[in-house]
């Protein structure tokens, strides 16, 4: 398992390399006449600085490979750069919005597990039966339905129909944990709802393909029941390739969290890149466009990881 | 059978172009993959031909027509502003179809290059390239379109672009297994054996032998794109207003009326879900069709 773990982590630092030239590139393109509508829309204390001093403050006075090179160099020290608007560090923000994102993205897997793995067991269960097609048709209209829409219509028809609306003001789960949860638990129901249409139909196949293997039947043969058959035999194999979806769900969960956020107004690293957008705050996009890409290859890591654990087979590969 | 004589003449079996046997087999063993085909056909059509069937203008204001609940007379109820609904949404799906398509194949196209390249050369180009690859999915395709769009600023081309770029790179891996696989075949050997050059091989032999998961492809990815780019307007960041996407029209203005007028929040997220539901119910019919390997895998 050591030289797993070793190896695993080394071939994480070419990965990270290219994420960080991609960032550097997608966003230091910046052309010249942004810095003049940056300027012109004076929307970030322009009337304070100079195009000069916004020149310089974006370090983009020096060349492309000098300025990566002071870019990943500052990142090593943990530095992200400041704000333009507030003149905070970046870091000090992100490790602020962090936590809200990781809970609603935490909340909406389990929510989203919680639907998935029963009705995909089922379906594979009864393959071909009403049931199973009612579910099959269930999951790829989730599919189909965005996130926004969703979230939208639980905002607009619970207001029209009870006069109910979700709470605005964030409270920190230090603070209220109760209130926090009772905030947090209907915008991760529409994210874990959008995202359990892939699970479910993950879970399905890998279950078919269980139960067609020689030691289900010999179970069902000794005569156990159905229920033991499929918990204690099926579903415990079934759900070990289920484990790695994390992983490729990982993406999703805080892409989905930007639009989430935005719909209800929680204060995680969605809503700070889009106000930063907004802003064109260019030193706070580029450090959570970073930090989005590091923490999902953090993530796969993990994942992968803990999937050596589960099944030794994938470690001596 | 045995026992009757040879009949003079052979009555071979009915030889029907391709293209007609598979729009039988797809309406006799995928009914619902043909309904779907259906509705992205209307789709299409709605799209370019919303300039004759468009009641109204996509921006006509009618301040004594504002918030009308559904009628005869405007289908799917007016905005704020009185705009008809109807148009507004028909309007959109000419973007959409315009985004969706133009970006799907682009993308295609891409994931098709990367793919080729990468799977038949192997060794360190494979290597280097599904680094790269790799890095690049770390990252939401939301995410980079923000921080793109952040750059180069909202609008149609961008979108396209930036959307393909995204989507293209994903896709490549779906190519790319499809070439490991093909290139492995006798008749890819046989090709090179006889001195066929590189680029012969990849076009003659290889890219004839991979139509199938292409085709697939490019379905499922106007889907993805007409998605993304309906997440990108409801943020701001796609087309922007007055052009009528319908992501944008379910954010925005719109947004503060939808609690009096609830149908602003339907018709627009009805025509993305029913629309985005099509393509993928017509993908999949299109894999299990076309290419049995993939049948049951995501």
């Amino acid at each position: 398992m050591g030289s797993y773990v070793l190896r695993r982590l080394l071939a994480l630092i070419p990965t990270l390399l290219i994420a960080s030239i991609i960032v550097f590139v997608t966003i230091r393109m910046i052309p010249g006449d942004v810095i003049d509508l940056m300027l012109s829309q004076n929307d970030i204390g322009a009337d304070k600085r100079s195009r000069e001093q916004l020149v310089h403050a974006l370090g983009l006075d020096r060349s492309m490979p000098d300025q990566y090179f002071r870019w990943v160099s500052a990142i090593l020290q943990g530095d992200l750069g400041n704000s333009l608007w507030h003149s905070t560090p970046v870091l000090r923000e992100v490790l602020n919005r962090l936590p809200v994102t990781f809970e609603l993205g935490a909340m909406a897997l389990v929510i989203g597990l919680l639907i998935a793995l029963p009705i995909g067991v089922y379906s594979a269960m009864r393959q071909d039966t009403p049931g199973d097609l009612a579910a099959r048709s269930f999951a790829i209209l989730l599919l189909a339905v965005p996130s926004f829409w969703m979230g939208t219509m639980v905002m607009v028809f619970p207001s029209i129909w009870w006069g109910w609306s979700p709470e605005i003001n964030y409270v920190k789960f230090s603070e209220d944990p109760w209130q926090n949860i009772k905030q947090m638990i209907l915008p991760a129901l529409v994210l874990g709802t959008s995202l359990s249409a892939v699970t479910m139909r993950m879970t399905r196949t890998m279950m078919l393909e269980v139960l067609r293997q020689d030691y289900i039947r010999t179970a069902w043969a000794k005569g156990l029941s159905e229920r033991v058959v499929i918990l204690r035999h099926a579903v415990r194999n079934a759900l070990i390739p289920v484990v790695t979806l994390i992983g490729l769900q990982a993406p999703l969960l805080i892409g989905g969290a930007v639009i989430i956020e935005q719909i209800f107004v929680l204060p995680g690293m969605g809503l700070m890149m889009l106000e930063a957008v907004n802003q064109r705050d260019y030193p706070v996009i580029t450090g959570v466009f970073l930090v989005v890409g590091v923490t999902v290859m953090l993530i796969n890591l993990l994942v992968d990881l803990t999937y050596g654990l589960l099944d030794p087979r994938v470690r001596h590969q | 059978m045995s026992s009757s004589p040879l009949p003079d003449t052979v009555v071979l079996p009915s030889a029907r172009s391709p293209t007609r046997q598979f729009f039988s087999r797809l309406i006799h063993e995928k009914p619902v993959g043909a309904a779907a085909a259906l509705v992205f056909l209307l789709f299409v059509f709605c799209g370019v031909f919303a300039n004759f069937l468009a009641p109204y203008g996509f921006n006509e204001i009618n301040m004594l027509e504002r918030l009308k609940a559904p009628s005869w007379k405007h289908l799917f109820g007016t905005d704020n502003l009185g705009r008809d609904m109807l148009s507004r949404c028909l309007y959109g799906a000419q973007l959409s179809v315009i985004i969706g398509l133009s970006a799907a194949a682009l993308a295609t196209t891409i994931s098709v290059l990367i793919g080729l390249l990468s799977g038949y050369l192997g060794g360190k180009i494979d290597m280097v390239v599904q680094r790269i690859v790799d890095a690049y999915m770390s990252f939401p395709e939301l995410v980079i379109l923000i921080a793109v769009v952040s750059v180069v600023g909202p609008g149609m081309l961008q979108i396209i672009g930036i959307l393909s770029l995204v989507l293209g790179i994903g896709g490549s891996r779906i190519i790319r297994s499809a070439v490991i696989t093909a290139r492995e075949n006798m008749y890819v050997h046989a090709a090179q054996s006889i001195g066929a050059s590189t680029p012969r091989v990849l076009w003659r032999h290889l890219l004839p032998n991979i139509m199938p998961p292409i085709i697939v492809l490019f379905t499922t990815r106007v889907g993805a794109a007409i998605l993304i780019e309906s997440g990108l307007s409801f943020l701001g960041l796609g087309v922007p207003p007055p052009a009528p996407t319908w992501g944008g029209l379910l954010s925005g203005s719109g947004r503060t009326y939808m609690f009096q007028g609830p149908w602003l929040a339907l018709a627009p997220g009805l025509c993305l879900t029913a629309v985005v539901y099509a393509t993928n119910v017509f993908g999949d019919a299109l894999r299990d069709l076309l290419d049995p390997r993939m049948r049951g895998s995501k």
